[in-house]
């Protein structure tokens, strides 16, 4: 480890784009030969008339059929796996219990090489093992707690798994250990500057605080330099999904000019969501990833539903791993509130349980201040009682019924029947006024 | 012994009151008393009226949320203390008022309320002599 060196993977982050693309097809080609040990692919190609040795060069990748979250919750929870299961050593999981969640198996290396690929990530942009590394992130089934831990660790930090929540002793930990870096959802990051300031601590002056990682929620580049002004720091890009294996799968280097995704590890596709051809380059698509260095449950082409643009593929960190701009919006209607991941499904779900509620339902998503909130607007079917208290019970239940299920706590609105607009075919049940994709 | 009451659900916004006036006024119902709370977000209009099922059924095929409730109608003398000693009664018997609302009806005063339990009310009513107006009450 040459802490003076900018990379921690010289002989990876420096690769040529002919190197990377060389290395590509060698490791694609040997990821679809293991693939053939899971029955879900197996499956898959004899039904498309495919074969291995059908997959030639890196454009042949287009012959192999997309991977989605639909194929994850129908061959729950193993049906992906290429290795024995006593192989494996740790499962992840969405959140929710609306259908099958998805479930991604990892072995040893699997561990290993996303541990190095997080750690290549905060290493980039500027941390080195004399850093103290905060992870203010949820741990348990968010990939983002264990992975930025493990990756913290890798990198040779010391390594702090405070977790989300109680932020007095969060800014506690920040003074007393010596908090140089920090993990965080961005709408957490501005909650502990609020409590900061409550405190009469100036980060700048009482605190040694320098960079930020901040990701799993969308965020303007607007609330990011809010974050590095109020901070006085650094606040760089991190996107990662469970599906890949968490965070690592892209990060900004200094540049601050879009997320170097590792294409050591991914084959980066830009298709059109409608008609799933390849964009042309610069124009914004659906991201679509194959892992290529994954042994316990590799996916080909996923769909992750992320909307980006390739931004190039040079930069003057000396990488030639693509840049992506930051995400510009979903092609599914998944909601991402405070770092969870949220379906209009799983809320509808809930609701329909409760017979005094119409079918009809409105979810708005706003800033107010540095959070953001979600209301949830439910029509009464009829009015079953004339107590207040009956009406505020009801809404409480739904409340926590719905907490429940997303893990975080709406405003649920009791409303007047038909008040809702009703529109013809599809109704509109989301409606986000947060400025998170500019 | 008790009266229909309408129950009207109207949220905290403009245009929701005039509404549900509106239906009932061109069906001529005539609203004797009638009350609502502030809340932040929702409340519960609350009205006696000439011909509460009609309007009753009037809202409910215009899709409002509405429910007809049995309520209690207390008639007092119209002079000071005649509600404390109605209410003092009903209290010693350990009854619970919901809620409660009061208007003039022909010179006399009506004590409008919700109990509970509602029978052991009524027992109290007809054991103290306690007058109570019916639905014809309202309809002269």
């Amino acid at each position: 480890m040459d802490t003076k060196s900018e990379y921690l993977h010289p002989e990876m982050e420096t690769l040529s784009i002919e190197d990377i693309r060389k290395l590509q097809l060698e490791r694609l080609k040997a990821t679809i030969n293991h693939c053939m040990n899971s029955e879900f692919y197996k499956k898959r190609f004899a039904e498309n008339g495919l074969k291995p040795e059908d997959i030639k060069t890196l454009d042949d990748l287009k012959k192999i059929p997309f991977t989605t979250k639909q194929d994850l919750r129908d061959n729950y929870p193993f049906g992906l796996r290429s290795i024995e299961l006593k192989d494996c050593v740790r499962l992840h999981s969405s959140s929710g219990t609306t259908g099958n969640p998805t479930v991604i198996l990892h072995s040893q290396k699997d561990l290993d090489e996303w541990a190095n690929a997080v750690a290549r990530c905060l290493w980039m942009v500027g941390l080195r093992p004399d850093d103290v590394f905060q992870n203010s992130s949820g741990y348990g089934m968010f990939t983002g707690g264990l992975g930025f831990q493990y990756g913290a660790e890798r990198l040779g930090m010391l390594t702090v798994p405070a977790a989300a929540g109680n932020t007095l002793r969060q800014i506690k930990f920040i003074k007393d250990f010596g908090t140089t870096a920090i993990h965080a959802v961005p709408s957490y990051v501005t909650r502990i500057k609020e409590v900061m300031d409550q405190q009469g601590i100036d980060p700048k002056k009482d605190t040694k605080l320098k960079i930020l990682a901040i990701g799993a929620e969308p965020h303007s580049e607007a609330q990011r330099k809010r974050i590095e002004e109020m901070l006085g720091v650094k606040a760089y890009n991190s996107f990662g999904m469970s599906e890949m294996c968490g965070p690592g799968v892209a990060f900004e280097c200094k540049e601050q000019n879009g997320l170097h995704f590792w294409e050591d590890y991914y084959i980066v596709e830009i298709v059109n969501p409608e008609t799933l051809e390849p964009v042309p380059e610069g124009e914004i698509g659906e991201l679509v990833l194959t892992t290529i260095n994954r042994e316990a449950m590799p996916l080909l082409r996923y769909r992750t539903r992320d909307l980006t643009r390739i931004l190039g593929h040079d930069c003057p960190c000396g990488r030639h791993h693509v840049r992506l701009d930051r995400m510009k919006g979903r092609s599914d209607d998944m909601m991402v509130l405070r770092g969870v991941n949220i379906f209009p499904i799983q809320i509808e779900t809930i609701l329909m349980q409760f017979k005094e509620l119409s079918t009809n339902y409105l979810i708005t998503l706003t800033t107010d201040g540095d959070n953001d909130n979600m209301t949830v607007e439910v029509e009464l079917e009829d009015l079953f009682t004339d107590d207040y208290t009956q009406l505020e019970k009801l809404t409480k239940d739904i409340t926590r019924a719905l907490k429940d299920e997303i893990l975080l706590t709406p405003h649920v609105k009791l409303i007047a029947k038909g008040t809702l607009p009703v529109s013809e075919g599809k109704a509109v049940r989301v409606v986000d006024k947060r400025k998170v994709y500019e | 012994m008790t009266i229909k009451q309408l129950s009207i659900f109207i949220e905290n916004k403009s245009g929701t009151l005039i509404k549900v006036l509106d239906l009932l006024s061109k069906e001529s119902i005539q609203i004797i008393a009638s009350t609502i709370a502030d809340t932040t977000e929702f409340g519960i209009y609350r009205v006696i009226c000439n011909e509460p099922t009609k309007a009753y059924n009037i809202l409910k095929d215009n899709n409002i949320n509405v429910q007809l409730t049995d309520v209690l109608g207390i008639r007092i003398k119209d002079k000071p203390g005649m509600a404390a000693q109605a209410i003092d009664l009903i209290s010693k018997a350990g009854i619970d008022i919901s809620y409660m609302y009061t208007f003039l009806l022909n010179g006399e005063g009506i004590l409008i309320m919700r109990t509970n339990p509602c029978d052991k009310t009524k027992e109290i009513i007809k054991q103290n002599n306690i007058g109570f107006i019916t639905e014809n009450d309202l309809q002269k």
